[in-house]
């Protein structure tokens, strides 16, 4: 556990010092949650999950029926398989992860030594470079299935990312995450948020604008658009595409960055991934 | 159905050509300019305006902004109407609409376009 530095740094300091008033992640938590629970009043923490399908009927129908024979169910497995293999020295995936799969609500992090956001898939193949294995590509395949599986053994915790109060540097990192996200983007300039927060619910074309309450608790998604499993960063820059802005890279800083601010957004929101989206 | 179609083929030109001098040049030029208009603001790699309103005649609308109807009334003064469509953000600073003149999604002629169409809503 010595790898949640933030975690336990944090608990001292809940325990030792009377929280301030001063704006910060926890008040901007509370307006986040405040604003989608006020729009969506008959959608509940657990709906938040599912998107758009939380707030449209008619896909919401569609979606339950594809769900009764979830196309991720292969994947699932074969991450499954993945996780029990051992590497070439005998240790598997389980000795890196405090034996468990089911830890998904804890990610991402930030690694005090390191000064910097941790991922799940970034903890996934630094476990395989400790065990002498190579690194995955990010984004599909291998590593998502891996994350599937991670996924599935993790569903219905409750998201759980540690308040970015628990150091300066984390703070930094939050707050980079967080203008980013209201941040005008590319040509269009749109920010992620006119998208999801001011027009979430409303409809672009024929796509219904899912809520950003609820935009990390279900990956890696199978996407029949994609036709197989991509991980949220692939999904960020699939946005960023659509206003013609500046994709980045795969667990690039600012993704990264991003993912933990978005991700502290829902906390308390409930692990449904793997997920399915058309 | 097959000769039906011969005949349209055949009577189509003579149409036009009836047709044609009816229309004195500035009407004709006036049509196509709202034509070129429409499949601007339609196209979803231009204007693509359906993703946000509601426009007559265009399928699948999206309801972020207001529908387009009665311009006219609402904007009496043209350049008002091409100054919104050139940059929403002057004004409204938080405005989602994309400002379609300031960062080149649309060329000017495009927009002078786009504006006659909108117009005539
Ligand atoms: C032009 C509008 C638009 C902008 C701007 C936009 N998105 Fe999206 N986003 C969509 C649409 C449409 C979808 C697919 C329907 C849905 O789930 O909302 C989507 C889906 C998503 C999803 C998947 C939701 C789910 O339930 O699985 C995430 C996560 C997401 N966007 C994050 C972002 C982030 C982060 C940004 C900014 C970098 C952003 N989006 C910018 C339109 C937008
Ligand atoms: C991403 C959403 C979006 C797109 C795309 C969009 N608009 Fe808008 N539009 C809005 C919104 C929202 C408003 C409301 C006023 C504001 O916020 O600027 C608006 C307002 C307008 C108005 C003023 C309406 C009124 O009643 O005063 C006009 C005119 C207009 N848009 C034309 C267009 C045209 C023409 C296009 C395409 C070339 C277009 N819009 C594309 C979102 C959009």
């Amino acid at each position: 556990m010595s790898d949640f530095i933030c975690r336990i740094t944090f608990l001292f300091l809940a325990a030792s010092v009377a929280a301030p008033a001063l704006a910060g992640p926890q008040e901007d938590l509370k307006e986040f949650q405040a604003f989608f629970e006020n729009r969506f009043p008959d959608v509940s923490m657990a709906e938040f999950g599912n998107g758009a399908y939380a707030i449209d009927e008619n896909m919401r129908e569609n979606w339950l029926a594809t769900e009764e024979f979830p196309p991720y169910e292969p994947m699932v497995d074969e991450g499954r398989e993945a996780w029990n293999r051992p590497f070439a020295n005998g240790n598997t995936y389980a000795d890196c992860f405090d034996g468990t799969p089911g830890v998904v609500q804890y990610y991402p992090y930030y690694d005090i030594d390191k000064k910097m956001v941790i991922t799940l898939p970034l903890a996934i193949n630094e476990c395989r470079a400790k065990n002498g294995a190579p690194a995955l590509p990010y984004g599909k395949g291998e590593i998502t299935h891996v994350m599937a599986y991670m996924a599935f053994e993790s569903r219905g915790e409750l998201t759980d990312v540690v308040s970015p109060t628990c150091d300066p540097n984390a703070l930094a990192a939050y707050e980079a995450g967080k203008e980013y996200w209201y941040k005008r983007q590319g040509q269009f300039q749109f920010s992620c948020a006119h998208c999801h927060k001011t027009y979430a619910g409303s409809k672009l074309r024929t796509d219904v604008l899912s809520p950003g309450m609820g935009h990390t608790t279900h990956w890696p998604v199978y996407r029949a658009d994609w036709g197989e499993m991509g991980t949220l960063h692939r999904r960020f820059s699939g946005c960023l595409e659509m206003v013609r802005g500046r994709v980045r890279d795969e667990q690039s800083e600012t993704f990264r960055n991003l993912e933990y601010f978005l991700t502290y957004m829902s906390n308390g929101v409930p692990l449904n991934g793997p997920g399915y989206r058309k | 159905m097959r000769s039906r179609h011969r005949t349209r083929l055949v009577l189509a030109p003579v149409a036009l050509l009836l047709l044609l001098p009816a229309l004195p040049a500035a009407a004709q030029d006036r049509a196509a300019t709202l034509e070129q208009g429409q499949q601007l603001a339609f196209d979803r790699s231009k204007g693509n305006c359906l993703a946000c309103h509601v426009i007559e005649g265009g399928e699948s609308p999206g309801n972020v902004g207001p529908p387009l109807m009665m311009m006219q009334a609402r904007y009496p003064d043209k350049s008002e109407l091409r100054a919104q469509i050139w940059d929403a953000h002057e004004k409204n600073p938080d405005s989602i609409m994309p400002p379609y003149g300031r960062t080149y999604l649309l060329q000017e002629s495009e927009i002078d376009k786009v504006t006659e169409f909108i117009w005539s809503l």
